[in-house]
């Protein structure tokens, strides 16, 4: 009952009309930016940060929200029609969906992909909603030694568990963690890394380091082959309406994707792609007609689609209960906390709850104004696609630049982007995951504040970590998502090798 | 191109290593004291030994042949026209930033990005350009607050209330 009276407070806030309108600008602006292959939320927020300057947090806030769950949307409809997936959560949505797109059937991908999207969408606010004061509540028993064995777990968890190639995701991650320390370290006032340089004093901005991986790296990585740049947008055929056959095959692949896209997104685990690959898995298998996988199944995309909006709900439970981000994005709203002075974590919820009920409330009706505004208007969102190659990177990057240099005005932050792009362009070159970076920056300075609370108390005591079960546990946890994909892998190539 | 076979993969396991030695050497420079339980040190040292750890594993896998690029491109050759006009963009961006201003100079890196990516309208492309630039900082300076300095068509703009 409390949550529901909190929740109904949230909707006061949320539907106020300024704040209605800061939502729908959100929503559509993730649509956008969705839609546009190569430009992701993250890279958007991280943007749109100076913005905490001027605009109360609780906007703020409802706008990069609405960015975050609009790019989701967004990035369907590119991911069906132009073969791009927008955002990487919607690779396997191109799967079956591009192959509907071109058997003339793009409609009812679109449109299975946006209810689906909504219906789960929803389901893992609601989620969100009930699980959130739960978790405060376990969250309250947390010292700073289980919070930093907790942080370890997710470095774990979103470097090497859930990726293809665990020592690149951690290297990333390390480089990540190493770009958070430069600067002034608060606690002890000595600088560290700064080169010299005044300009690193207060440490490398997040805005640069996200703009130059996703932005300038992603330009850089199109530009190197002839090849990546050529693609054509399948026309959007056969009706919007799904019908009673679509509707009878769609409506349990969207439950399924929920189910498994929340928890695994609440996990302090996070990635979207996960839960995609796995709902994508699961409909293949319970398939009645298995054989029209891989020649557009409508299950493959009501089914991925659904588990990757719920599973991005499912990241805000960590993320506003524990602040804890696990993917980059919400790296990016964490640094937005930050720049208000605001530490998310289990008190948020008691001395914001303006803040934290208005964002969720406000959660529903993107949701809702994002049904509205993919369907209808599809036929827009397409015409978005069809802007030049040219001008659409050219764009970014002018973007890029802006971004970059109206935090100081210093070129030299200028070749900073630009070097960071070119690291970034050699990532994805050899296959490093880019996502570890951020938030290794953005989580790197908050587990070393925990870790130096956790020892200051223990006197110096390093086995603090293993005699408090909780962060034992938790450490546990970690050594076990460290190796178990290992084991697994040699256990299945042993088998493989015997049978 | 060598870059992307086994030499280019140790090449890259090679770099990991360096960036640990940088981090060593600039951990090691932090002024410290014996007074913090964590000292300044503590964290940076720690990273350092990841990185080197990584890089060695990185290394090893890189002399076994199994660090390889996530998309094999088989025969395609590299794009050094379009990569040439995105690099050159982004260096006379840096270069003139200061002296024409954020709007010119960013009219001038979107001709070369558009250049790069393959239009052959560079007249169109810098009107767009300049057109974007100006919409951009506007928005950025007006409604987000955000200061950049001065430049031809800033001061112009400025007169502007």
């Amino acid at each position: 009952m409390e949550t529901l009276a909190a929740l109904g407070q949230g909707f006061l806030v949320a539907l106020q009309p300024v704040n209605l309108g800061w939502g729908l600008l959100g929503v559509t602006l993730g649509t956008f930016v969705g839609v546009l292959p190569g430009l992701g939320p993250a890279l958007t927020i991280a943007l749109l940060l100076p913005i905490t300057y001027t605009v109360d947090a609780t906007a703020a806030f409802i706008l990069f929200a609405g960015i975050y769950y609009g790019a989701m949307y967004g990035g369907s409809t590119t991911s069906i029609l132009l073969n791009t997936p927008g955002e990487s959560a919607t690779i396997i949505t191109a799967l079956e969906g591009h192959r509907m797109a071109l058997a003339g059937r793009g409609g009812p991908a679109l449109a299975t992909a946006a209810i689906g999207s909504f219906v789960a969408g929803t389901l893992g606010t609601l989620g969100l909603t009930f699980l959130a004061p739960t978790v405060v509540e376990l969250a309250l028993a947390f010292g700073p030694a289980d919070y930093f064995s907790l942080m370890i777990l997710a470095f774990v968890t979103v470097s090497a568990t859930l990726g293809s190639h665990p020592l690149r995701g951690l290297t990333a991650l390390a480089f990540g963690i190493w770009l958070g320390l430069v600067g002034v370290d608060l606690q002890t006032g000595q600088a560290r890394f700064t080169f010299g340089l005044l300009e690193l004093l207060d440490g490398i901005n997040v805005i640069i380091v996200c703009v130059g991986l996703f932005a300038v790296g992603e330009t850089l990585w199109l530009a190197h082959r002839a090849s990546l740049r050529e693609s054509s947008i399948v026309p959007v055929r056969g009706s919007l309406w799904l019908s009673a056959e679509d509707w009878r095959r769609s409506w349990p692949a969207w439950l399924r994707g929920a189910g498994i896209g929340f928890p695994i997104g609440a996990l302090p685990a996070g990635g979207a792609e996960v839960p995609t690959f796995l709902s994508y898995w699961l409909e293949r298998r319970l398939a009645r007609r298995p054989e029209e996988f891989g020649r557009g199944a409508i299950e493959g995309v009501a089914g991925p689609e659904a588990a990757n909006n719920a599973s991005a709900a499912g990241v805000l439970v960590p993320m506003l209960t524990l602040g804890l981000p696990t993917s980059a994005t919400a790296a990016i709203v964490l640094s937005a906390f930050q720049s208000y002075g605001i530490n998310p974590g289990p008190l948020l919820m008691e001395t914001q709850p303006q803040l934290v009920w208005g964002l969720i409330a406000s959660l529903y009706i993107g949701n809702l104004l994002l049904l509205a505004l993919n369907l209808p208007l599809v036929g827009l969102w397409v015409r978005v696609l069809s802007i030049p190659q040219p001008l659409l990177y050219a764009g970014i990057l002018v973007f890029a630049t802006i971004g970059t240099y109206g935090i100081s005005q210093s070129p030299i932050d200028l070749l900073l982007l630009y070097a960071i792009g070119a690291v970034g362009f050699l990532m994805r070159l050899w296959g490093f995951p880019t996502a570890p970076v951020i938030i290794g920056m953005i989580l790197g300075p908050l587990a070393e504040q925990e870790l130096r609370r956790a020892l200051t108390i223990s006197q110096g005591d390093l086995s603090v970590f293993l005699t408090r079960p909780l962060s034992a546990s938790l450490l546990l946890l970690a050594l076990l998502a460290l190796f178990a994909p290992l084991l697994w892998r040699r256990l299945v190539r042993r088998n493989l090798a015997g049978g | 191109m060598a870059g992307r076979g086994r030499g280019g993969a140790i090449a890259l396991a090679a770099g990991v290593l360096a960036l640990a030695l940088v981090v060593a050497f600039g951990a090691a420079r932090i002024p410290h004291s014996a007074y913090a339980v964590v000292g300044p040190r503590v964290v940076p040292f720690a990273v350092a030994a990841l990185l080197g750890g990584l890089g060695l594993l990185l290394l090893a896998q890189a002399l076994a042949g199994q660090l390889v690029p996530e998309e094999s491109f088989a025969g395609e050759p590299l794009d050094r026209r379009a990569l040439g006009w995105v690099a050159g963009g982004l260096v006379l961006n840096v270069a003139l930033i200061q002296p024409l201003g954020f709007v010119l100079a960013s009219t001038l890196l979107f001709v070369c990005v558009a250049r790069g990516f393959g239009s052959a309208r560079p007249a169109r492309d810098a009107g767009i350009g300049l057109v974007l630039a100006l919409a951009v900082f506007l928005a950025f300076s007006r409604l987000l607050g955000v200061r950049f300095g001065g430049g031809l068509v800033e001061d112009l703009v400025g007169l502007v209330p």
